[in-house]
């Protein structure tokens, strides 16, 4: 298929500068504060002065609900940095987290601004306490008192004490599984792969060795997902700049070209109503991507896949076809093709199995600064030219593929 | 089910649009909107048909019969429930198996559940000051 570049507007757009704050898993710190620390940091990675930012994008913006789930809404930081932004724009109801890094890409292309400031913050962590995930389930975990009732999305699962994303995402493995004969298995490799990357990143929450044994041996949360295969809630905020390319060439880093992104939904945005339970969203997005770049899936030098459930990797392998349908079991099997000097680098940070829940925005910052060769002693041999970046699961899915200009 | 046997739940919040669906078992009846026009069954329920955008729906009782599309056996005590562990499932039913319900399989030993199965609904009755509700839960067919 022909592409015709003048549609592909995101190649107007790159990613110039990306930034963490401290990442912990329980840092009790003021939740603006750490975004702005993570913002600021990727303002002068990128090379820029908060001045020079004249737009502003972020998920979910501001929500209570789940606590810890965001660190800062869109006014907090424009506020708190005297931003002047030609655009700005935040919300939950996108193509996952990247929807944000979508939307800036679609504003610097059209003019509106030259320099989107991007970031997702969390402070999940410290919000749930000692008390774990349970601390911030809707009724509180502690018995539904006062007369709590389930309405909108959560009545269709609350009521049949299904409360958690682990057990909705659960039931779409064990379709998958069923379909191709996948195992515990083969499925332990991103958990076993995250952590030995992770062993390499210092800011990474978990970094002691992990074994089969130890994976096969966790205790079980929902089949066929043990431990292991949950991410762990953190604290800590993550920032990128997307700039106009045509404005970002005598920048610090070498501009990352958006070259496609994808943002395709073409099933009913629910976690059950789903048409194939073998899939989800990113089967769209993932397809749409690859049709708006001549590029092909083994072009891919990395991938950086979000495992808010380790399966959620193994489901993005098969929808942007680094892999074939149903074949994602055997590619990770042993873990050979994902290692770090495999055919395809996957999560070298440790993703949020190991290195935290950072929310989709964890996935950008590593793919950027593997690609800026800047990943110390976790780096990729030869830093890759071309890479995709995915995040979100269930009904909320995006994608983007860099390339290292 | 008798009282002692059923477990704590968050329950729904009654609506004009929801309450027969979650209200139908005191009769034992599973009851979904169906579009008077063109026969669609409509889950969750909407204000329009999404098959021929008709607004002429009513509910209709259905036969309580459906097949697992899938499960997960949770072991994880979120908040106070079923025993541990359970089975949560998606479930289609046999009229439209484009009409899905996240649901609890009971009467079943968790490692008997199939991908495939045939169920059959049978409610839990809570009682609440809002309004009985009785959840549709599914339990093998035979």
């Amino acid at each position: 298929m022909t592409v015709d570049v003048n549609t592909i507007i995101e190649r107007r757009a790159c990613i110039s500068g990306v930034g963490q704050s401290e990442i912990g898993r329980r840092l009790y710190r003021d939740p603006l504060e750490l975004t702005l620390d993570g913002c600021l940091a990727a303002i002068e990675h990128a090379g820029l002065t908060p001045a020079d930012i004249d737009g502003l994008s972020t998920y979910p913006g501001p929500m209570g609900m789940p606590a810890g789930f965001s660190g800062a809404g869109a006014y907090d930081v424009i506020d708190a940095l005297r931003l002047k932004c030609g655009w700005y724009g935040s919300g939950l109801e996108t193509s996952g987290q990247l929807g944000s890094v979508v939307n800036a890409c679609l504003a610097v292309a059209s003019g509106l601004a030259t320099h989107v400031l991007c970031f997702r913050s969390v402070y999940e962590g410290s919000a749930q306490g000692e008390k774990g995930r349970s601390a911030v389930l809707p009724g509180g975990g502690g018995g539904g008192g006062g007369g709590f009732k389930a309405s909108g999305f959560t009545e269709w699962n609350l009521p049949f004490s299904a409360p958690s994303a682990a057990i909705w995402i659960a039931m779409f493995a064990q379709r998958h599984f069923h379909q191709y004969g996948i195992t515990r298995e083969q499925l332990a490799w991103i958990a076993l792969n995250d952590r030995r990357n992770a062993e390499l990143n210092p800011k990474a929450i978990y970094r002691d060795p992990m074994t089969m044994d130890d994976y096969m041996n966790a205790r079980m949360i929902s089949t066929p997902f043990c431990l292991y295969d949950c991410d762990v809630p953190c604290d800590g905020a993550t920032a990128v700049i997307v700039s106009r390319r045509d404005r970002a060439g005598d920048l610090r880093n070498r501009p990352l070209r958006v070259e496609a992104v994808g943002t395709r939904i073409d099933g009913r945005p629910s976690w059950d109503q789903f048409d194939d339970l073998s899939t989800m969203a990113n089967r769209a997005a993932g397809k749409q991507l690859w049709e708006r770049t001549e590029l092909k899936p083994a072009d891919a030098q990395m991938a950086q896949l979000y495992d808010g459930f380790s399966w959620i990797t193994m489901s993005w392998l098969e929808a942007l076809g680094l892999c074939g349908e149903g074949e994602s079991g055997e590619f990770i099997d042993g873990g050979a093709n994902i290692a770090r000097d495999g055919r395809l680098p996957l999560n070298t940070h440790g993703g949020q199995l190991s290195a935290g829940r950072l929310h989709g925005y964890g996935f950008l910052h590593e793919g950027a600064t593997q690609m800026w060769g800047q990943a110390g002693e976790r780096q990729i041999a030869t830093p890759p030219e071309v890479g995709v970046i995915a995040a979100g699961g269930g009904n909320t899915c995006g994608c983007l593929l860099l390339v290292r200009e | 089910m008798a009282d002692a046997d059923v477990p704590f739940r968050i329950l729904p919040r009654l609506t004009d649009r929801n309450r027969d669906f979650w209200t139908a078992g005191a009769r034992g009846e599973l009851r979904f909107w169906r579009c008077q026009d063109c026969g669609f069954y409509i889950h969750p329920p909407a204000p329009i048909c999404p098959s021929c955008y008709s607004k002429d729906m009513e509910t209709e009782a259905v036969s309580g019969r459906a097949t697992v599309a899938t499960y997960s056996v949770n072991h994880q005590p979120w908040m106070p429930g079923p025993e541990l562990p359970y089975v949560v499932a998606i479930v289609e039913i046999v009229e439209q198996p484009s009409v899905r319900l996240t649901t609890n399989l009971v009467n079943i030993a968790p490692d008997a559940v199939q991908i495939g199965m045939p169920v059959r609904v049978t409610f839990e009755h809570h009682p609440d000051p809002d309004g009985d509700v009785y959840l549709p839960l599914f339990e093998p067919e035979s």
